[in-house]
C-alpha cells in the first residue's frame, strides 16, 4: 500500500498516526471516552517507531510528563476527553507560562461534570478564553473532517514549535468515533528538526545553563514576561487565522465548527435549493477567531445564525466580530444531543422571515 | 444521491464489518463515505449498530438517525429502528431472527432469512454478507463487484482464504433483493 | 452463609447494567447485607467512584454522592466531617483508587479519616473497555499494554493494602477475593470488621476484594473465576493486614 493511498480510519487514530507522522515520538494520556483509541492505538505505534507511549496515573500526571518532555526539547502530544481536559488546566497554564510546545487532543463530551459520553461543544470557552489561570492563549483548531484533523495536527507540531506555545485540536465524540477515507502525510524524521538551543538537555558543552519556568516573583517582572507573551499572542493573531466561507456572495450566513459544521452545511445545501440566499462561515481557528470573515462580509450579511453544541459560547465571539446592527441569532444543543439539520433549516428561515425577508 | 445507512443487531453478528465495507465499498466508487459505531458501556452485551453515509454531496451528521436504508439482524433492532426509517425508505429484515412482523407500509420491507441462508451454505458466520448482499441491491451507485476489491482491505490477511465464501455469501443476497423485488 | 444469596434490604430491586458473571453485583450484594445486618442504611452515606460502579446509586438503599474519578475519600472526608454520626463508605475501582486517586486514598488513610472504603480489584480499567490498570499483572494483555504488561517500563503491579498498611491512621485493611464461596465468606467477615471499626470511631478502614471482568479479560465468568485463583490471589496475598488488636 502506498504511503499516499486514501485509506478509512477512525478519527482518534488518525490523529495519532498524524502526529506520528509529524515527528511526534512521545505520548503520555489515561484512559477516557471517547477517545480511548488514540492512546490504544498510539500504545501499539510508539514502539514500531522507537518511540515512548506511556499511560499516566492521572490527567493531572499527564500533562506534567508533557511539561517535561516538551522542556526537553522533543514533539509531544496528549490527548483527553472533556473531563480529564479540566484537570489538565493547571499544566497548561504552567506550559503556556513556561512558553513550551505540545500538542493537546480534546474529543469534547457532554458536560457540566461526569456529563455523558457523546459528542459536545460545550468546551469552546475553556479551551479559546484559557481555561487555567492567568492571561495566557493557546490556538485551538477545530477540524470538521478526518481529513482536515489530520493535516491540522500534522500542522499542530510546527505552530507549537514556531511560538513555543501549546496546541488544541478540538474535536468531539463523533469525530473521534467516525471513519472516513484519509492520505496521512510522509512520515517525518524527528532527527532531520531545527534543535530547540533553549531546551533542558544537561548542559553538556553549552554556554548558558537552560532554564524551564514559569515563575517572575518580582512582579515587574512577570509584567514583562507578561508583554512578551502579548506580542506572541498577537502575532498569532496575525498568522494563524484560518477559517472557510462557503458562497461569500450570500446574504445570510450560517456560523459552524467543526462536526456541527458538517450538519449546518447540509441546512445550507438544503436553504439554498428552496431559494434562500444563506452561505456558511466556518471558523478553524478557534482561537485566533477570524474576526476578519466576518469583517470581509460586514457590507452584505444581512442576519448570522450561530450553531453549537452548546448552550452558546461561539456565537459570543461571533457577536463580537459583527456590526451591532446585524441581527446573530443562536441555535444549539447540549449535553451531548446533537442538532438536527432540519431543525437548523427552520431556524434559519425563521431568522430571515424575521428580518422581514419572506419569500 | 444521499443514502443513510442503519445497521443494527446484537454484538458478534458482524453488524460493524457491514458497515465498514459499505463505506470501503463507497470510497473506492469515488463517494463521500463516513462510518461511525454506536459506543459506551451500552454496547456491551446488547445491541449494536452503525451508521454509513454515502453520498455525492459532503457527508453532513454521519450519525444516522433517519435512515433511508436500515437493516436489523435481530429483533431489539427491528423493535428500535422500525420507526426511524423514512417513509419509502428500505428496511431490511433478518426473519431467521424477526417472528414479528413488519407494521409500517410506508416503506419498503425486504425480508432476508439470513441466519438460516447461512446455516444452508454451512456457514452461520456469513449471516451478514447476506443481508449486505441484499442491502446492495438497493443501493444505486455501488456495483456488487466492489466487493471483490473491498473484501482484502477489511480481512485480515490470515481470513483471505474466506473470500470466496464471503462473496458467495453476498451474491446470494442478491439474488433474494432480487427476488423480492 | 445462604444469605448472601437473598436480596439485602439496603439493595433495590431490579437488574443492575454489569456484565454477566460481573462480581461487582456480588459485591454490591455482600456491602448491602452487612448494612442490613447493622442496622447502618438510615443514616448511611455511599460514595461513587468513575468507573463500572459509578451507578451503585441505583442499587443501595441509601443517600449516595457521585464523586469525580479517583476523588471518592476527600469526598467521603468531607461528609464524615459535616455529619459525624453518619455512616461513610466509598465504593471504588482499582483504576479509580490506585491511579488517579492514589493521593486522595493515601491521605485519607493517613488522617485516619473514619470512613469505610470498598476497593474492588480487577486489574483492569472495566468501565473504559479494558486498558491497563496499575494492578495489571506482569504480562497481562490489555489494549493500552497489546504485548503484555512489562514491568521495565510500567512498573510493579501496586499492592495496595499492603502500601496502605505502613500509615498508622489505618485502623483496618484486609484483602479478600471473590472466586468462590469459601473466599466470600472470608470477605464477608472482613468487611463487617471493617464497618465496626468506622462505627467505633477507630478509624480508616479498607477491604480490597480481588474481581473479575469477563469482559475485558476476554473470559467466560467461570474462565475468570479460575483465572483469578491461578493469577491473582498468588500475587495479592489474602487476610488481614492491619486491625485495631494489632494496632494496640
Ligand atoms: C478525569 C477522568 N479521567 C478519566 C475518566 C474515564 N474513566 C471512566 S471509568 C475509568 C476507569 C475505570 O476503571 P476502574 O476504576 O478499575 O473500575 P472498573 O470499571 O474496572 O470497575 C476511567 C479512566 C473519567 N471519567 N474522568
Ligand atoms: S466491564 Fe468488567 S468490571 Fe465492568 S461490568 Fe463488565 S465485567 Fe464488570
Amino acid at each position: 500500500m502506498s504511503e499516499r493511498q486514501l485509506q478509512m480510519v477512525k478519527g482518534n487514530e488518525a490523529v495519532a498516526e498524524a502526529a506520528v507522522r509529524a515527528g511526534c515520538r512521545h505520548f503520555f494520556g489515561y484512559p477516557i471516552t471517547p477517545q480511548n483509541e488514540l492512546p490504544e492505538y498510539m500504545s501499539g505505534r510508539m514502539p514500531e517507531v522507537g518511540g515512548t507511549f506511556l499511560q499516566a496515573e492521572s490527567e493531572v500526571a499527564a500533562i506534567n510528563m508533557v511539561y517535561g518532555a516538551a522542556g526537553a526539547g522533543v514533539r509531544v502530544m496528549t490527548s483527553s476527553s472533556s473531563p480529564g481536559i479540566s484537570l489538565k488546566q493547571e499544566g497548561i497554564s504552567y506550559i503556556a507560562g513556561a512558553e513550551l510546545p505540545c500538542v493537546i487532543v480534546n474529543m469534547v463530551r457532554g458536560g457540566p461534570g461526569l456529563g455523558s459520553i457523546q459528542p459536545a461543544q460545550s468546551d469552546y470557552f475553556q479551551s479559546t478564553k484559557g481555561g487555567g489561570h492567568g492571561d495566557y492563549r493557546m490556538v485551538v483548531l477545530g477540524p470538521a473532517t478526518l481529513q482536515e484533523m489530520v493535516d491540522l495536527t500534522y500542522e499542530a507540531f510546527d505552530i507549537a514549535d514556531r511560538y513555543r506555545n501549546p496546541v488544541m485540536i478540538l474535536g468531539d465524540g463523533v469525530i473521534g468515533q467516525m471513519m472516513e477515507p484519509v492520505r496521512f502525510p510522509d512520515l517525518m524524521d524527528p532527527d532531520t528538526l531545527p534543535t530547540k538551543e533553549w531546551a533542558t538537555k544537561g548542559r553538556r558543552d553549552r554556554e548558558e545553563l537552560n532554564l524551564i519556568n514559569s515563575l517572575y516573583l518580582d512582579p515587574d517582572a512577570c509584567w514583562a514576561h507578561n508583554q512578551h507573551l502579548a506580542r506572541k499572542y498577537a502575532e498569532m493573531q496575525e498568522n494563524e487565522v484560518r477559517y472557510e466561507v462557503v458562497h461569500g456572495d450570500a446574504e445570510y450566513f450560517l456560523v459552524a465548527y467543526g462536526t456541527t459544521a458538517r450538519i449546518a452545511r447540509r441546512s445550507m445545501t438544503d436553504l439554498r435549493e428552496r431559494g434562500y440566499d444563506v452561505g456558511l462561515v466556518r471558523p478553524i481557528s478557534l482561537w485566533p477567531f477570524p474576526e476578519k470573515a466576518f469583517r470581509d462580509l460586514a457590507d452584505r450579511a444581512r442576519g448570522y445564525l450561530a450553531v453549537e453544541m452548546s448552550l452558546g459560547q461561539m456565537v459570543e465571539d461571533v457577536r463580537l466580530s459583527v456590526d451591532s446592527s446585524v441581527p446573530v441569532a443562536f441555535y444549539g444543543t447540549a449535553g451531548g444531543v446533537m442538532p438536527h439539520h432540519a431543525d437548523i433549516t427552520q431556524q434559519m428561515e425563521d431568522l430571515i422571515r424575521g428580518t422581514g425577508d419572506d419569500r | 444521491m444521499y443514502h443513510e445507512i442503519l445497521i443494527a443487531g446484537f454484538g458478534g453478528q458482524g453488524v460493524m464489518l457491514m458497515g465498514q465495507m459499505l463505506a470501503y465499498a463507497g470510497m473506492k466508487r469515488d463517494l463521500n463515505v463516513s462510518w461511525i459505531p454506536s459506543y459506551g458501556p451500552e454496547q456491551r452485551g446488547g445491541t449494536a449498530n452503525c451508521g454509513v453515509v454515502l453520498s455525492t454531496e459532503p457527508v453532513g451528521s454521519p450519525v444516522v438517525t433517519e435512515p433511508s436504508d436500515c437493516a436489523v439482524m435481530n429483533l431489539p433492532s427491528l423493535t428500535k429502528f422500525e420507526p426511524a426509517v423514512t417513509p419509502s425508505g428500505y428496511l431490511y429484515v433478518n426473519t431467521s431472527l424477526c417472528p414479528d412482523e413488519v407494521t409500517r407500509d410506508d416503506i419498503k420491507v425486504v425480508r432476508v432469512a439470513a441466519t438460516e441462508e447461512a446455516d444452508a451454505m454451512g456457514n452461520a458466520r456469513v449471516a451478514n454478507m447476506i443481508m449486505l448482499g441484499a442491502m446492495m441491491g438497493g443501493l444505486e451507485g455501488l456495483p456488487f463487484e466492489v466487493m471483490e476489491e473491498v473484501l482484502p482491505d477489511v480481512l485480515p490477511e490470515r481470513h483471505h482464504g474466506l473470500i470466496p465464501v464471503n462473496l458467495k455469501a453476498l451474491a446470494r443476497g442478491r439474488e433474494i433483493f432480487e427476488s423480492a423485488e | 452463609m445462604k444469605a448472601v444469596f437473598t436480596r439485602p434490604r439496603s439493595l433495590t430491586d431490579g437488574a443492575t447494567h454489569y456484565c454477566p458473571g460481573c462480581i461487582h453485583g456480588v459485591a454490591h450484594r455482600m456491602v448491602a447485607q452487612i448494612l442490613d445486618e447493622m442496622d447502618l442504611a438510615d443514616r448511611t452515606i455511599g460514595v461513587s467512584p468513575v468507573g463500572c460502579a459509578v451507578f451503585a446509586y441505583d442499587y443501595f438503599q441509601c443517600d449516595f454522592q457521585q464523586a469525580a474519578h479517583g476523588r471518592a475519600p476527600a469526598v467521603a472526608t468531607g461528609i464524615k466531617r459535616a455529619v459525624p454520626d453518619s455512616f461513610v463508605f466509598t465504593y471504588q475501582g482499582d483504576g479509580d483508587l490506585a491511579s488517579i486517586g492514589t493521593a486522595e486514598i493515601v491521605h485519607a488513610a493517613s488522617r485516619g479519616e473514619k470512613i469505610s472504603v470498598v476497593f474492588i480489584n480487577n486489574a483492569i480499567y472495566g468501565m473504559t473497555g479494558g486498558q491497563m490498570a496499575p494492578t495489571t499483572l506482569e504480562g497481562q494483555k490489555t489494549t493500552t499494554s497489546p504485548a503484555g504488561r512489562d514491568l521495565a517500563d510500567t512498573g510493579n503491579p501496586i499492592r495496595m493494602t499492603e502500601m496502605l498498611a505502613t500509615l498508622p491512621g489505618a485502623a483496618y485493611l484486609a484483602r479478600g477475593s471473590c472466586h468462590d464461596i469459601k473466599h466470600l465468606r472470608a470477605t464477608q467477615k472482613y468487611l463487617k470488621r471493617a464497618f465496626e471499626v468506622q462505627e467505633r470511631g477507630e478509624g480508616f478502614s479498607m477491604v480490597e476484594i480481588l474481581a473479575n471482568c469477563p469482559t475485558n479479560w476476554g473470559m467466560s465468568p467461570v474462565e475468570s473465576l479460575q483465572w483469578m485463583e491461578e493469577n491473582l490471589v498468588p500475587y495479592y496475598p489474602l487476610g488481614e493486614f492491619r486491625s485495631p488488636e494489632e494496632v494496640e
